[in-house]
Order: structure tokens, then sequence, then C-alpha cells
């Protein structure tokens, strides 16, 4: 599981408010390599919710990977770029956990899969 | 990537193995997946370098077809483990790149702006009534861009009506009848094939 879609998920459990963005146990994580798309990365740039990309990217070993605060202007840099690529395309959670900001309830990854289900009581 | 091409690809994933009937779990054919996909490309421009979601992704025929044109993220979703571990398969067999989701279309939550396109064939709703039509639901809800979906030619009028008055889609164009062949898989079907019409819809929320 990327980052990208860590970024797209929230806990959608029956009376939480915030559930977003889900905190990530990582027990595996993998690093694909993948093509580059700059115009990809600009495109979506806006649409991603930073500090939960940092937080992903920290969960996942890289605290350094990416500045706590980005701005559009930066995508000028082809070292920023390449850091926002690798966070949010090539790093891989393949076992661990999701975990619902507000009550702690785990959603298991296995094989790269969340577990997203909820429980009847849940719904 | 050529119509034929893509076809052929798609004619070597895994299908169901033990479709399970209350899910109404029928594969998306070769055929229609590769023109659904092959459409949304090259007419619309809806599928390379986009996120797109495969909303009951069953064995991941039309989020591979996505990869396959150049999507840059796919995610596929399904209630089904077993169909789920099937799609990986596909997408490793073919060295695509999809991530899965183990969920209820129903109680997920994904964040709209995102995705850019939602492609689906959906329960038709036979066995369980309204599903085809939650599934659109919540594709309007979550695509920016655009939705693909299939749904029988009998409940035309139907979705087009609820899908600008209720789901607030700008528009609902049927591109094109297709024939969908639903195999004997279930036992209450007694012909070997059924044969139905189906619409290849295209949606913009
Ligand atoms: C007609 S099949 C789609 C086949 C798929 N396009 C393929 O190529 O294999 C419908 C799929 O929707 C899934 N499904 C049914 N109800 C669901 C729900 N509430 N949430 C998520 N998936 C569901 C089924 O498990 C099944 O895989």
């Amino acid at each position: 599981m990327r980052l990208l879609t860590h970024n797209m998920l929230s806990s959608n459990i029956r009376g939480v408010v915030n559930g977003f963005p889900l905190g990530i146990e990582a027990e595996k994580v993998v690093e694909r390599e993948v093509e580059l798309s700059a115009e990809f990365l600009r495109g979506v740039f806006p649409k991603i919710e930073w500090g939960a990309l940092v937080a992903g990217a920290r969960a996942l070993g890289h605290p350094d990977l990416l500045p706590g605060e980005a701005d559009a202007s930066m995508l000028a840099s082809d070292d920023f770029l390449r850091r926002f690529h690798r966070a949010l395309l090539q790093l891989h959670v393949e076992e661990g956990a999701l975990v619902c900001p507000e009550t702690g309830r785990r959603f298991p990854i296995n094989k790269g899969i969340p577990n997203m289900l909820l429980h009847e009581d849940e719904v | 990537m050529k119509l034929k091409h893509l076809e052929g690809l798609l004619g070597d994933l895994q299908q169901f193995s033990n479709p399970k009937v209350e899910l109404e779990q029928y594969p998306t054919g070769p055929h229609i997946a590769s023109r659904m996909i092959y459409t949304a490309e090259n007419s619309f421009d809806d599928i390379s370098g986009k996120v797109v979601a495969d909303f009951g992704c069953g064995c991941g025929t039309l989020g591979v077809a996505s990869s396959l044109l150049g999507a840059e993220h796919v995610v596929g979703i399904d209630i089904d483990p077993q169909s789920l571990e099937i799609a990986s398969q596909n997408a490793e067999d073919l060295e695509v790149g999809i991530n899965f989701i183990w969920s209820d279309i129903k109680n997920l939550k994904l964040r709209g702006p995102l995705v850019d396109t939602v492609v689906m064939n959906p329960p038709f709703g036979t066995r369980k009534k309204g599903s085809d039509m939650e599934f659109l639901c919540m594709a309007l809800k979550v695509a920016s861009r655009a939705v693909y979906s299939l749904h029988k030619t009998t409940t035309r009028e139907h979705i087009k009506r609820t899908a600008l008055r209720d789901y607030g889609a700008k528009s609902a164009e049927v591109l094109c009848e297709l024939r969908f062949d639903v195999p004997q898989l279930y036992k209450f079907h007694k012909k070997k094939e059924v044969d139905v019409a189906v619409d290849l819809w295209r949606f913009v929320p």
C-alpha cells in the first residue's frame, strides 16, 4: 500500500468525527521503483494532505524524506519532486496496521492489503 | 497499446475460482473490459496519468486494464478477500502495481478529490436489490472526473434519472449497449449462458 492510498483513507467507524489521517504501524516496508512523472506530481500536489504524507513517511522509517511544510513553489525543484515521488508512490507498507486516530481501532494490513471492513456494531 | 493487444492480455487473467452468488461474482470479460477502458482513455483521456479506483474489483480486470493503459495509480476495492488475492496475483503476473483495499463499498470513505476516475462493473442488483445504485452513488461522490459503469439496459431510464436528480451527476450518457454473457456459474441459472443486455455508461460527477 502506497502512501497515496493512505492519503485517501479514513476511519469510517460510526460516531468517529476525525478519522483522518489514520496512524500507520509499519512492520514491513518495501520500496518499488517507478518512473517519475513531474506532470502527475504537480497535478496531484494541491490535493494531498501534506501533514498526513509527512507522518506516513516518518512511520515508514523516513523521517527526513519530506519537509514539514510544503507549498507549490517547491515543485520547481527536482530534489523536492524526487522526494515527493518517493514518499507518495515508491514506499509501500506490506505488513502492519492502520490505526483510527480517534478510537485506536486497528485495521490490519496483510500482503499490502488493508482490511477496512467494519464490525456490525461499527456501521 | 492497441485494443486487440489489451483484450489479449486481459484474456489471460485468472478469474473467480469459487464465485459467490450473493456477491454477484461474474467476471467482466476481456471483450467488454478492454472496450470500456480503451474508450475511457482514447475518447475521453480519463485513464493515463490519472488516479483510478476500481469498485468491486473482483479479479481486477478493470483495474489491470487501467494500469496497462497508463493510469498513474490504481486502487481496487472489494468485499471478498479471495477475489482480492486473485486480483493481486493478476496484477503481479502483468507487472502492474495496484493497491487493493478490503472493504464494503458502502462503508468506505475515500477522500474525494484524489480519485479522478472510477471504473466498475457493480453487482447488477439481481441478488440484493439496489446494490447497483449504492455503487453508483458512492462512485459519483468519490470521482472528480468521470465514472464508467455497466448497468442492465432494462434499468436505463431509472439510472439516468437517479444519477442526474439524486446523485448530482452533471451528465449521464450511454456510450454503447453490449451483450454480457453471465456464464452458468450458479445453479439457479437454467441455461448454459444467460445473455444480458448491458449499457456502458459514462457519468460526469
Ligand atoms: C460483477 S463482479 C465484478 C467483476 C470484476 N470487474 C472483475 O473483473 O472480476 C462484482 C464484484 O463486486 C463485489 N462486491 C459485491 N458487493 C460488494 C460490496 N458491498 N462492496 C465491495 N464489493 C462488493 C463482488 O465481490 C464482485 O467481485
